[in-house]
């Protein structure tokens, strides 16, 4: 798969297979591909007019040309850089998701946000306000609440697009551990700049460099035994 | 002091004073009307159709007109204008095209009231045979409003963060449920906005009118769409210029209530963006 903005080569044929249940961890320095790879998945650079790709992307052994939009991301949910609310109330938020797949019984999106909010470690710090408005919760609080937000809809996949780049130490630590308990039902990819983060988190990993896939494989052994001399100096920290 | 505060002293007090200026010849024509107008405003003003050439009784017929006629811009002008504005955010590429109409729908703006009233007396009056009536005025106002309210919906979508639609998009909204409940609801107050400005315009204007649906005279009320009707701004134009013998005072009072009419108009949407407001919590 090869990407492009306008005349700009954004990904030089990427190929990757992800396997279900796992965490994906993409390193790599600033421009070097890894957001656009991870919009790729569920077609969000296409809302940009200039965007244009080659290549195919199965999910499940479906190409995901024939997948609806609509249908394709709800599957395949994404978690942005920065947490971002919408200005609504905290159970607004997540029952939004829900609302546009047709789900109108009060009950049931009750029960889907609970369940959300909880999977997201979040219920505990706001059911009791759950109708205040989103914007007031913490930078950490809104970022799990956009995890819960996806997960309201019930994808398969999550895709993280530096998901920690704003939040502080013991925030991160608990969207971490958040990961952590969705693996055994989602598939995850986490892109990140922390390579820290991602040797915490990844069970494999992928590193870009300019829009190339230069290594990918088991996250210990990327990190100790690098194949490729341009791994072993961005995660020693020589570049980048 | 030192200097700098003196010169951001002196810079403030001139903008201030520039501001001023801006406001003094509103302020000053409102309470010359007021001034002159009001006490000829009465009940029976307001109530009654005139009498004896004009001279006497009411200026009732000429309000229910203005009325009619701002109901029916606004039921043209509205849907089609904001549908054309979502239409050119949220779905048109952005193609030549495209830029065509953006160019046209800003240039259209430009145009003299009284070309928008030839336009529609030609169209509408003589060629669609409407005739002179308030669904042709009313057409011809619409026509002239469309341009503001698309552009100032416009506007109002554009200010919307993309990040919203961003965040509906990846949860798998379509592009309708995207615009229906993440885009338009933070749109509203700035889409009201516009459409008043447009309609209080609309409102004053004599040019379109006066060949499409205003009557120099017509006591009685309209009794369908095709009827004439008689209109504020058209009224306030023949008291003042076509007869003879006029007294003023019944010049400044229909000002004064067509002035009033409009600020009405304001006062509603100011009302409604406030409540609009108290939803936005960005």
């Amino acid at each position: 798969m090869s990407c492009y903005y306008g005349s700009v080569t954004v990904l030089k044929e990427v190929s990757i297979e992800i396997h279900s249940n796992e965490i994906l961890g993409i390193i790599g320095p600033a421009n070097s591909g890894k957001t656009t790879f991870l919009r790729a998945l569920n077609r969000l650079n296409f809302l940009n007019t200039s965007y244009a790709q080659t290549g195919e992307i199965f999910f499940r052994s479906q190409n995901i040309k024939n997948i609806s939009d609509n249908i394709l991301r709800k599957k395949i949910g994404i978690i942005f850089a920065l947490p971002q609310v919408l200005p609504v109330s905290i159970f607004n938020n997540v029952a939004y998701g829900p609302k546009v797949h047709g789900i109108t019984d009060k009950e049931t999106v009750g029960q889907i946000v609970e369940g959300a909010l909880k999977k997201a470690y979040l219920w505990d710090e706001v059911k009791d306000r759950l109708n205040e408005p989103a914007v007031k919760l913490s930078g950490g609080q809104q970022q799990r609440l956009c995890i819960a937000r996806t997960l309201a809809v019930e994808p398969e996949v999550i895709l993280y697009d530096e998901p920690c780049s704003g939040l502080d130490p013991i925030s991160t630590a608990k969207v971490e551990d958040a990961m952590q308990q969705l693996k055994q039902d989602y598939t995850q990819i986490l892109v990140t700049n922390n390579t820290k983060q991602a040797a915490r988190v990844s069970e494999r990993c992928g590193f870009f460099l300019m829009g190339e896939l230069v290594e990918i494989g088991e996250t210990n052994e990327l990190f100790t035994n690098p194949r490729d001399k341009r791994t072993d100096d961005y995660i020693t920290g020589r570049f980048g | 002091m030192n200097a700098a505060k003196i010169r951001e002293k002196v810079a403030f007090s001139i903008l201030g004073l520039i501001t001023l200026f801006v406001v003094a010849p509103i302020l000053l024509v409102i309470l010359y009307i007021l001034k002159n107008g009001i006490g000829t405003v009465s009940w029976e003003f307001v109530t009654q159709a005139p009498r004896n050439g004009m001279k006497e009784g009411g200026i009732f017929p000429a309000i229910v007109g203005t009325i009619l006629l701002i109901t029916g811009t606004m039921l043209f002008s509205l849907p089609v204008g904001v549908l054309a504005a979502i239409h050119l955010v949220e779905y048109a590429r952005d193609n030549f095209f495209t830029r065509l109409i953006k160019l046209s729908v800003v240039n259209l703006s430009g145009i003299p009231s009284i070309v928008y009233g030839l336009f529609g007396f030609t169209l509408f009056v003589v060629f669609l045979k409407l005739g002179t009536s308030i669904l042709a005025g009313s057409l011809t106002l619409a026509i002239m409003s469309l341009p503001v309210i698309i552009t100032a919906t416009k506007e109002a979508l554009e200010s919307v963060p993309a990040s919203f639609r961003e965040i509906s998009f990846s949860l798998g909204a379509t592009r309708w449920q995207t615009v229906r409940y993440c885009v338009l609801p933070y749109a509203l107050p700035g889409i009201l906005t516009g459409t008043v400005l447009s309609l209080s315009r609309a409102a004053g204007e004599t040019a379109p009118i006066l060949f499409t649906v205003a009557a120099f005279y017509l006591p009685r009320l309209p009794r369908t769409v095709f009827d004439q009707v008689m209109a504020l701004p058209y009224h306030l134009y023949v008291i003042s210029t076509q007869v003879p013998n006029m007294p003023l005072k019944l010049s400044f009072a229909t000002a004064f209530v067509l002035i009033a009419l409009v600020f009405l108009m304001n006062l509603v949407s100011v009302i409604l963006r406030a409540h609009f407001r108290k939803k936005k919590l960005w």
